[in-house]
């Protein structure tokens, strides 16, 4: 009785792990089925979700010019300190004080891609882009100024 | 309490019993993280095991405390990062229950939907690593392959892929992707299909089932007095499931099964988990077709301030039941902030079960427990 059991109890046990090899084997023979992608040999065709959160980035149009208003709502919404703003007072043509922007400071390596500035930006002048290969060998490449050099706010943006 | 040398010196001594003190962790592949278990041996019996914890310590609670309520939602994702969705939303329903804010249908409806996928991703992680810590790797990749599908979903939806931050107080942060029914019904079609390859590789496989069948016994009893909450618990036949008892967002509409097991051991913690994605996979079939139109987030002030007072709220996690409590002094920013955090409870229950068994099964215990150690040491 016991070599019975002993028996059977070796049988069922090497008929579950064959059970488990064909389906190893299923996969060998049939590698169309594989999803493993190549990266970084396929960058030319690798393709984010467009909602991906890489980094802020502040958009310009072919004028170079942006809708940031320089209201910190960004700022104060950021839990981490990331943005910074130094804004700046320019003359309007009608001889009038005007609030500006002088620099949007953007620290990526203190940013956890959180969103809750880009929610917060009542005139939508920064994004989320979905750039995600930031390694850099010098830290101080990560500081970054969005706003580009020469570049002023759109007209009608308050 | 060992203090780092008497660690040390344990370890080259031999005790006056002839015990053995080896040091697990805190970078042992087993333990999922930096958990450090001090285990002491009899030849290869376990005498006593000591979780130290410490070394992933942010002080999260006290974080929270110095950002205000819709910041601190964040910072709850970095606590069990395999279901930081349903971090967000106990976080979100708390400051919800404080301010009475109306939360839109369409809104409960998506999240009750990402909570089960989250759900089922973290699952399908655990039998993974899990199937690995027992030496099989092959199942890894094939539940991999699955996640992947969830993380795609949550890519295109929430924008991350672990710490996802899409739920805000009064709704979602935005509209679901337009694809998203799509996908997730092409999700529940491929899983449907290849679900029942786990149990061809790891459910019949006779290595895995001597190696977990009666190991770690949890009766009912301890798995109350010592609090635990999720698979562990109703493996050992505790009905403890939050969705059932308190339910939350869109759980009250839905019909799906509390998945009880009574045997207690490491098997029918496996097999509890199996189940649940299953249901999972039912509570999704019953909402994806009836996501309501309408607003997905409500209206809420600029500035959050909470009612002064104390407030709780509970969610079920996949590892068990999250408590989040808030002590409002009626200001922007939480004076005093509680997580109850499931893999804490569980952890505890580790040195109960798994004394005077073999180190072998060491593994097979504390792989069931499903230990995430950001979550246990905030």
């Amino acid at each position: 009785m016991f070599l019975k059991d002993y028996i059977v109890d070796v049988y069922n046990g090497v008929a579950s792990l064959l059970k488990g090899m064909r389906k190893t084997g299923y996969y060998f023979t049939h590698s169309k089925e594989i999803i493993t992608e190549q990266y970084p040999d396929n960058r030319a065709t690798l393709k984010l979700a467009d909602r991906f959160k890489g980094e802020v980035v502040m958009p310009h149009d072919e004028n170079n010019e942006h809708t940031c208003t320089g209201c910190t709502a960004c700022e104060l919404a950021c839990p981490n300190g990331t943005i910074k703003i130094i804004t700046k007072f320019d003359i309007t043509p009608e001889g009038k004080k005007k609030k500006a922007i002088d620099a949007f400071i953007y620290r990526l390596e203190m940013c956890t891609l959180c969103n809750l500035c880009v929610a917060a930006c009542p005139s939508d002048a920064i994004i989320m882009a979905p750039n995600f290969e930031h390694s850099v060998f010098d830290r101080s490449k990560l500081t970054k100024i969005l706003n580009k050099p020469g570049s002023k706010i759109k007209e009608g943006i308050e | 309490m060992y203090n780092q040398t008497d660690i040390i010196k344990d370890t080259t001594d031999l005790g006056p019993d002839g015990e053995l003190v080896v040091n697990m962790g805190p970078q042992h592949p087993a333990t999922h993280g930096v958990l450090h278990l001090v285990v002491t041996l009899n030849g290869e019996t376990i005498k006593k095991i000591e979780p130290h914890l410490g070394y992933i310590h942010r002080s999260i609670e006290k974080m929270c405390e110095s950002l205000t309520y819709r910041q601190f939602i964040y910072v709850t994702s970095r606590m069990d990062y395999l279901s930081s969705h349903i971090n967000n939303t106990a976080c979100a329903l708390l400051v919800e229950k404080g301010m009475q804010i109306e939360v839109p249908e369409r809104a409960k409806v998506v999240r009750t939907i990402l909570n089960e996928l989250t759900r089922i991703a973290s699952h399908e992680l655990w039998i993974g690593a899990m199937a690995m810590d027992l030496g099989a790797f092959t199942p890894f990749f094939y539940a991999f392959r699955e996640r992947e599908m969830i993380t795609d979903i949550m890519e295109d939806t929430c924008g991350a892929r672990l710490t996802m931050n899409y739920i805000v107080p009064g709704g979602l942060m935005y509209d679901i992707h337009p694809e998203f029914q799509t996908k997730v019904k092409a999700f529940i079609k491929q899983f449907k299909e290849k679900v029942t390859e786990y149990e061809d590789l790891v459910t019949g496989n006779i290595i895995f089932q001597s190696r977990t069948k009666g190991v770690g016994v949890l009766t009912a009893a301890d798995a109350i007095s010592y609090g635990c909450s999720g698979p562990v618990a109703r493996a050992s036949g505790v009905s403890c499931d939050i969705r059932k008892i308190a339910p939350y967002d869109a759980y009250d509409r839905v019909e799906f099964d509390e998945v009880i097991e009574t045997a207690g051991d490491s098997f029918a913690r496996y097999i509890v988990r199996v189940k649940e994605m299953n249901q999972s996979i039912r509570i999704i079939e019953q909402l994806i077709d009836n996501i309501p139109e309408g607003e997905f987030v409500g209206k809420t002030k600029n500035v959050l301030k909470l009612n002064k007072g104390e407030f709780y709220q509970r969610v079920e996690t996949a590892r068990g039941e999250l408590g989040v409590y808030i002590v409002s002094e009626g200001g922007t920013t939480p004076h005093r902030i509680k997580f109850r955090s499931p893999g804490f409870s569980n952890l505890s229950v580790l040195d109960h079960i798994a004394k005077n068994s073999k180190i072998g099964d060491l593994m097979a215990t504390m792989g069931t427990l499903d230990l995430v150690i950001p979550d246990i040491d905030r």
